[in-house]
C-alpha cells in the first residue's frame, strides 16, 4: 500500500485499485481528502472545547464573586462550592489561547485546507508523499491526545499563558501548572511541531513538483499560494519554538540555566545563574508572531478565491495579492520584537521593531483594498461563503487597524498586555481566521462530503455570529484602554475599574450568545455529512480544477488523465464568452488574449 | 443563580433560533424557490440589506462604546511629563483610524448590497489597475512614514534617560505578590543586591550587600512616594518570576525581569491631592461610588460589611502574568510636593537601621 501511494503523482498508475478496508480507509488513510477531513473533524473537537473555556473564563470576569453550578460540574474540585480557583482561571485562559491558535487555527485550518485543496487544484493525484502525511495527521492527533490529557493532571494543566514564558513556566513551585502540566504542555507541542512540519515539507514538494501541464506558478489560483507561503514560513520558524521548548525542558528537567537566573522563591535561593527569560521571548516570538500569519494567509488565500467566484469576477490585482503575500512574509519574520518593547530589550532595538511592524500595514492595506475592489461592480452571490469572507475582510480591518497603535512602541508602553491587545488580536487573527475557516467549510463542503450545507442555517449563524464577534471584541478596546490588565481573575481588588464592571458584563454576554449560536454550525454540519442535499459536481460555478474531479471521492481524484490548464484561475464574466465563467481546463479560443495580470 | 438565569437564557436562544429557520424556511417555499444549497436571487437581495444592516450595526457600536466608554481618564490626564505627548500621538493616531475604518467598512459594505447578484446580471470584467494600486500604496506608505517618525520621536524622548538632570534613583522591586521600593538614600546611589544575599532571618528582603557603603543608607518601603517635578529614574528588579510594572496614569511600564536590572524613567506632573480635584477624576469617583453603593446593598443584606468608599490613588499594577494572585499585586503611588517627600522619607528606616542581628 505505501510503495504505491508515492507513485500516485503519476498519470499511469490512476487505474490501479486496491483493496481498501475500514480501518485503511478511514483510519490510517494515506488519501489527501479523508486526511483533510480527519483534520477538520479533529479540530472541531478542539475547537468547541477552546470556545467553551473561553465562556467559562468569561463568566467568571463578569460575575466574578458568585458561584456558579456550572464551574462546579465542569471544573470539580477546582471549583469547590461553584467558586473558580484563581490558578484554573489562569489555565483555562492558557489552554484556551494554544487550542485555538495551534490546534484550531493552524492544524485545523491549514491541515483542513491545505491537504483538500492542494493536490485538487494543481491537479495532482495526492499529495507528494502520502505517508508522511497520514504521519502528520497522526503526530496531531497524539499530540491534541496529550493537551486533553494535561487538562486532568492532579496540580492542574499549565497555566503561564500561551507564551509561556519561563521562570513562570519553568519552576513548579511558582505555580501548580508549571509541574506535570507545563511537562505534558511541551510534549504535546514538541509533537505538533513536528507534524507541523512534516505538513508543511509536504505542503511545500508538492506546490513545486506535482502541477499539471500548464498549471504555471502565475496561473496558481491564490489559495495555493497562500498555502505555499505559510508552509515556508513554518519550515523557518518552528523550528526556533521548538529549539525553544527543548531549551526549556533543559532548564525544567536537567538543571540547565538557558532562561533563569538568580532566582529566590519560597524562602531558598535555586542554583541557576547566566540565562536570560528575555531569550526566551526573543526565540518565542521568532515563531509567535510569524504564527499569526500562519494563521491568516490561508484564511485569506480562500476568502480570495471564495470572493471572486461568488463575485463573478476576476480577483483584483492578482499579481499585487501575490506579491502581498510574499511581502507580508518575508515582514513577518522580522518583526516579532513589537511583542517585546517593554521587555528591557535595548530600547533601539525596540525603534526598528517599531519601523518594520508598520511597515506590514502596507501590504495589508493592498490586500483590503484589492478585496473591497473585486466586490464593486460584481454580480454578488451571497452564499454562506461569500457573507463570510465579507465579514473576514470587516474584522481584518477592524482588527488591523489598531495594530497600528500597538505597533507604535510610545503607545504600546501603556496598552501592553491590557484588554486592547486582546481585542486587537481577536478580531485582527481568531475571528478572521474562523470567518475564513468558515468560508472554507461552507464553500468546499460540497468537494469534502458529497452533500450541501443547509444555506438558511448557513445565514443564521453568518450573521448571529458576526454581531456577537464585535459585541465581544469591540468594547474590550476600551476597558483596555482604560488600563485593564489581561490575565487578571477578578478586577473587585481595583476600585479604579468598578465602573468597567458592567461592560464586562455586556462583553460576556455576547460570548455566550456567540458560543451557543456555534450549534447551529455544528448541528447543520454534522446532519449534512449523513442528510444534505446531494451536491451536483460545480455547485459555485467556479473555474478551478477541484471542481472536474467526480462528486464521488476516488483514489487519485480524477478517473481519466488529469486534465491539462490553459488560462489563469479567474476567468469570471469574461467578455467574449457566453457563460459567466471559464473553467482552467478550458484552451484559450482563437485570438483570446490570456489576462493575467 | 447566575448560572441557573445563563442557562435559561441560552435555552430561549436555541429556542428563537430554531424559529428563525422555520421563518426562512418559509419564506423560501412562499417564493417557490429551490433548496439545492445555493443562494437565489432573494437570498441576494435579504443578505444585501442586511449588510446594510450590519454597517449600520458597526457605526452604533462604535458611537456607543465611544459615548459610555470613551471618557478614558487614563488617556487624557496623564500625570507624566512624557504623558501629553504620548496621549496626542493616541489621538492622532485614533483620528486615523476612525476615519480609515469608517470609510472602507462603508465601501466593503455598501459593495455588497450595491451588487448584489441577480439572474442574467454580467459581472464587470476588472481584473487589474496599476494606477489605483499605486494610489492606495503610496496614500498609507505617506501616513505611516508620518506616524512612525512622530512615534520613533516620542520612542526616543521617553526611553533616553539624561543622568544630567540627577534623577531620583528608586528601585522597584518584585516578588510574588507583592512590591517593593528601594530609595538610594542621601548619596542617591542605590547599594549592590542579589537574591543570592537574601537573608530573611536578618529581615534582608532585597538582598542587599551589607559590606557595601552606598546600601547602608537605602531604605525599603512597600509605598512608592514621589516629589512632584522631580525626574524619577527606576530600577526595576525581579526575586522569582517575571513581572511588569506598570503605572498607567503615568504612561509607564517595564518588565521585571529575574537576573537583570530593567529601567524606566519619568517625571511625575500632578501630586495626588491636585488629581484629585480635577473635575474629570471627581466625575468617576462619584460614579464609582455610587457603583460601590449598589454592590454594598446585598452585602448589608447578608449582614457583611458594606465595600469601602473609594479614593483615587494613582497605582502601580503587575502586568505581567506571575502566579495566583497576579490579579491582586499592587503598590499605591503617591505623589507629593517635595517638603511632604521629605517629610515621609525621614520616617522611614535606613537598611543599616533595619536589620535584626
Ligand atoms: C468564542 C470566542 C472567543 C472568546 C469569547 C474569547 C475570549 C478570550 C478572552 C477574554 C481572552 C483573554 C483573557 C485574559 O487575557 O484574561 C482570550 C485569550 C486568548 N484567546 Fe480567545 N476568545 C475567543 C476565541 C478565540 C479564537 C478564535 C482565538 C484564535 C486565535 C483565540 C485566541 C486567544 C489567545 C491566543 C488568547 C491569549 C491567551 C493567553 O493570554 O495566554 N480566542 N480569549
Ligand atoms: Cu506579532
Ligand atoms: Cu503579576
Amino acid at each position: 500500500m505505501s510503495a504505491h501511494a508515492d507513485t500516485h503523482g503519476h498519470d499511469d498508475d490512476h487505474g490501479h485499485h486496491h483493496k481498501e478496508t475500514f480501518v485503511t480507509k478511514y483510519i490510517f488513510s494515506q488519501d489527501h481528502k479523508m486526511i483533510a477531513k480527519q483534520y477538520l473533524v479533529t479540530g472541531t473537537i478542539m475547537g468547541v472545547i477552546g470556545v467553551l473555556m473561553s465562556m467559562m473564563f468569561r463568566m467568571q470576569i463578569a460575575w466574578p464573586e458568585e458561584p456558579n453550578v456550572l464551574f462546579e460540574a465542569l471544573l470539580g474540585k477546582w471549583a469547590p462550592d461553584g467558586v473558580m480557583d484563581a490558578d484554573i482561571y489562569l489555565a483555562l485562559v492558557t489552554i484556551h489561547g494554544t487550542i485555538m491558535v495551534f490546534f484550531v487555527l493552524t492544524a485545523g485550518l491549514s491541515g483542513t485546507f491545505s491537504n483538500l485543496l492542494i493536490p485538487l487544484q494543481i491537479g495532482a493525484r495526492d499529495m507528494a508523499s502520502g505517508f508522511l502525511n497520514m504521519v502528520s495527521y497522526w503526530l496531531f492527533f497524539l499530540s491534541s491526545v496529550i493537551m486533553i490529557i494535561s487538562l486532568f493532571v492532579e496540580a492542574g494543566p499549565a497555566a503561564a499563558g500561551w507564551t509561556i514564558y519561563p521562570p513562570l513556566s519553568a519552576l513548579p513551585m511558582a505555580q501548580g501548572g508549571s509541574g506535570m502540566g507545563m511537562t505534558l504542555w511541551l510534549v504535546s507541542m514538541a509533537i505538533f511541531i513536528a507534524s507541523s512540519l512534516l505538513g508543511s515539507l509536504n505542503y511545500v514538494v508538492t506546490v513545486i513538483n506535482l502541477r499539471t501541464k500548464g498549471m504555471s506558478m502565475t496561473r496558481l489560483p491564490l489559495t495555493i499560494w497562500a498555502f505555499f507561503v505559510t508552509a515556508i514560513i513554518g519550515i523557518i520558524s518552528f523550528p526556533v519554538l521548538l529549539s525553544a521548548a527543548l531549551l526549556l525542558i533543559m532548564d525544567r528537567s536537567f538543571g540547565t540555566s538557558f532562561f533563569l537566573s538568580d532566582i529566590f522563591i519560597q524562602g531558598e535561593v535555586l542554583h541557576y545563574q547566566g540565562g536570560s527569560p528575555v531569550l526566551f521571548e526573543h526565540l518565542f516570538w521568532f515563531l509567535g508572531h510569524p504564527e499569526v500569519y500562519i494563521v491568516i494567509l490561508p484564511a485569506m488565500g480562500l476568502v480570495s478565491e471564495i470572493m471572486a467566484s461568488n463575485s463573478r469576477k476576476p480577483i483584483f490585482g492578482y499579481r499585487a495579492m501575490i506579491a502581498s503575500i510574499l511581502a507580508i512574509a518575508f515582514l513577518s519574520t522580522i518583526v516579532w520584537g513589537h511583542h517585546m518593547f517593554i521587555s528591557g530589550m535595548n530600547p533601539f532595538l525596540g525603534s526598528v521593531f517599531t519601523f518594520t511592524t508598520l511597515l506590514i500595514a502596507i501590504p495589508s492595506a493592498v490586500k483590503a483594498f484589492n478585496w473591497i475592489t473585486t466586490l464593486w461592480k460584481g454580480n454578488l452571490q451571497m452564499n454562506p461563503a461569500m457573507l463570510f469572507s465579507i465579514g473576514f475582510v470587516s474584522t481584518f480591518i477592524t482588527g488591523g487597524l489598531t495594530g497600528i497603535i500597538l505597533g507604535d512602541s510610545a503607545l504600546d508602553i501603556n496598552v501592553h498586555d491590557t484588554y486592547f491587545v486582546v481585542a486587537h488580536f481577536h478580531l485582527v487573527m481568531g475571528i478572521s481566521a474562523l470567518y475564513g475557516m468558515f468560508a472554507g467549510i461552507y464553500h468546499w463542503f460540497p468537494k469534502m462530503f458529497g452533500r450541501m450545507l443547509n444555506k438558511n442555517l448557513g445565514y443564521i449563524h453568518f450573521w448571529l455570529t458576526a454581531v456577537c464577534a464585535y459585541g465581544v471584541f469591540f468594547p474590550m478596546h476600551f476597558i483596555g484602554m482604560a488600563g485593564l490588565p489581561r490575565r487578571y481573575y477578578t478586577n473587585s481588588n481595583f476600585p479604579l475599574f468598578d465602573d468597567l464592571a458592567n461592560v464586562n458584563v455586556i462583553i460576556t454576554i455576547f460570548a455566550l450568545i456567540g458560543g451557543v449560536v456555534q450549534i447551529v454550525y455544528l448541528y447543520n454540519f454534522f446532519i449534512s455529512i449523513f442528510y444534505g442535499k446531494k451536491a451536483v459536481q460545480n455547485p459555485w460555478r467556479s473555474t478551478t480544477l477541484e471542481w472536474t474531479t467526480p462528486v464521488e471521492h476516488i483514489h487519485g481524484n480524477w478517473p481519466g488523465e488529469i486534465p491539462h490548464v490553459h488560462r489563469w484561475a479567474y476567468d469570471y464574466s469574461k467578455p467574449g464568452h457566453d457563460v459567466d465563467f471559464v473553467p482552467q481546463t478550458v484552451p484559450l479560443k482563437d485570438g483570446e488574449e490570456e489576462l493575467q495580470h | 443563580m447566575t448560572a441557573l438565569l445563563t442557562i435559561i437564557v441560552l435555552v430561549f436562544i436555541l429556542i428563537a433560533i430554531w424559529q428563525m429557520v422555520k421563518i426562512f424556511d418559509l419564506a423560501q417555499a412562499k417564493g417557490g424557490s429551490d433548496t439545492s444549497g445555493v443562494a437565489t436571487d432573494k437570498d441576494n437581495t435579504m443578505n444585501g440589506y442586511l449588510m446594510m444592516g450590519f454597517l449600520g450595526f458597526i457605526y452604533a457600536i462604535t458611537i456607543v462604546s465611544l459615548v459610555k466608554w470613551g471618557d478614558l481618564p487614563l488617556m487624557s490626564n496623564s500625570a507624566s511629563e512624557h504623558g501629553p505627548t504620548v496621549d496626542n500621538l493616541m489621538v492622532i493616531s485614533m483620528v486615523i483610524i476612525f476615519f480609515v475604518q469608517t470609510v472602507t467598512q462603508f465601501l466593503l459594505h455598501y459593495f455588497a448590497f450595491k451588487y448584489k447578484g441577480e439572474k442574467g446580471k454580467k459581472a464587470l470584467f476588472f481584473a487589474d489597475n496599476n494606477k489605483l494600486e499605486a494610489i492606495w500604496t503610496i496614500i498609507p506608505v505617506i501616513v505611516l512614514a508620518g506616524l512612525i517618525i512622530y512615534g520613533l520621536n516620542t520612542w526616543i524622548n521617553i526611553m533616553g534617560v539624561d543622568e544630567s538632570d540627577d534623577p531620583l534613583v528608586v528601585e522597584l522591586y518584585a516578588q510574588q505578590f507583592n512590591w517593593k521600593a528601594r530609595y538610594a538614600g542621601a548619596d542617591n546611589t542605590l547599594g549592590k543586591a542579589n537574591v543570592r544575599l537574601i537573608d530573611i532571618d536578618r529581615a534582608n528582603i532585597l538582598g542587599l550587600d551589607e559590606a557595601d557603603p552606598n546600601a547602608q543608607d537605602d531604605i525599603i518601603t512597600t509605598e512608592l512616594h514621589l516629589p512632584v517635578g522631580k525626574p524619577v529614574l527606576f530600577k526595576m528588579r525581579s526575586q522569582d518570576v517575571l513581572h511588569s510594572a506598570y503605572m498607567p496614569h503615568f504612561r509607564a511600564q517595564m518588565n521585571c525581569v529575574p537576573g537583570m536590572i530593567t529601567q524606566f524613567g519619568f517625571t511625575p506632573t500632578v501630586t495626588t491631592a491636585d488629581m484629585r480635584l480635577t473635575p474629570e477624576m471627581q466625575e468617576k469617583v462619584t460614579r464609582i461610588n455610587k457603583i460601590r453603593v449598589e454592590n454594598s446593598k446585598p452585602l448589608v443584606a447578608k449582614g457583611e460589611e458594606p465595600l469601602e468608599r473609594y479614593e483615587f490613588d494613582y497605582l502601580l499594577l503587575c502586568n505581567k502574568i506571575c502566579g495566583k494572585s497576579h490579579y491582586n499585586m499592587q503598590m499605591k503611588i503617591v505623589v507629593e510636593t517635595q517638603e511632604e517627600y521629605d517629610a515621609w522619607i525621614k520616617e522611614q528606616k535606613e537598611f543599616k537601621n533595619s536589620l535584626i542581628n
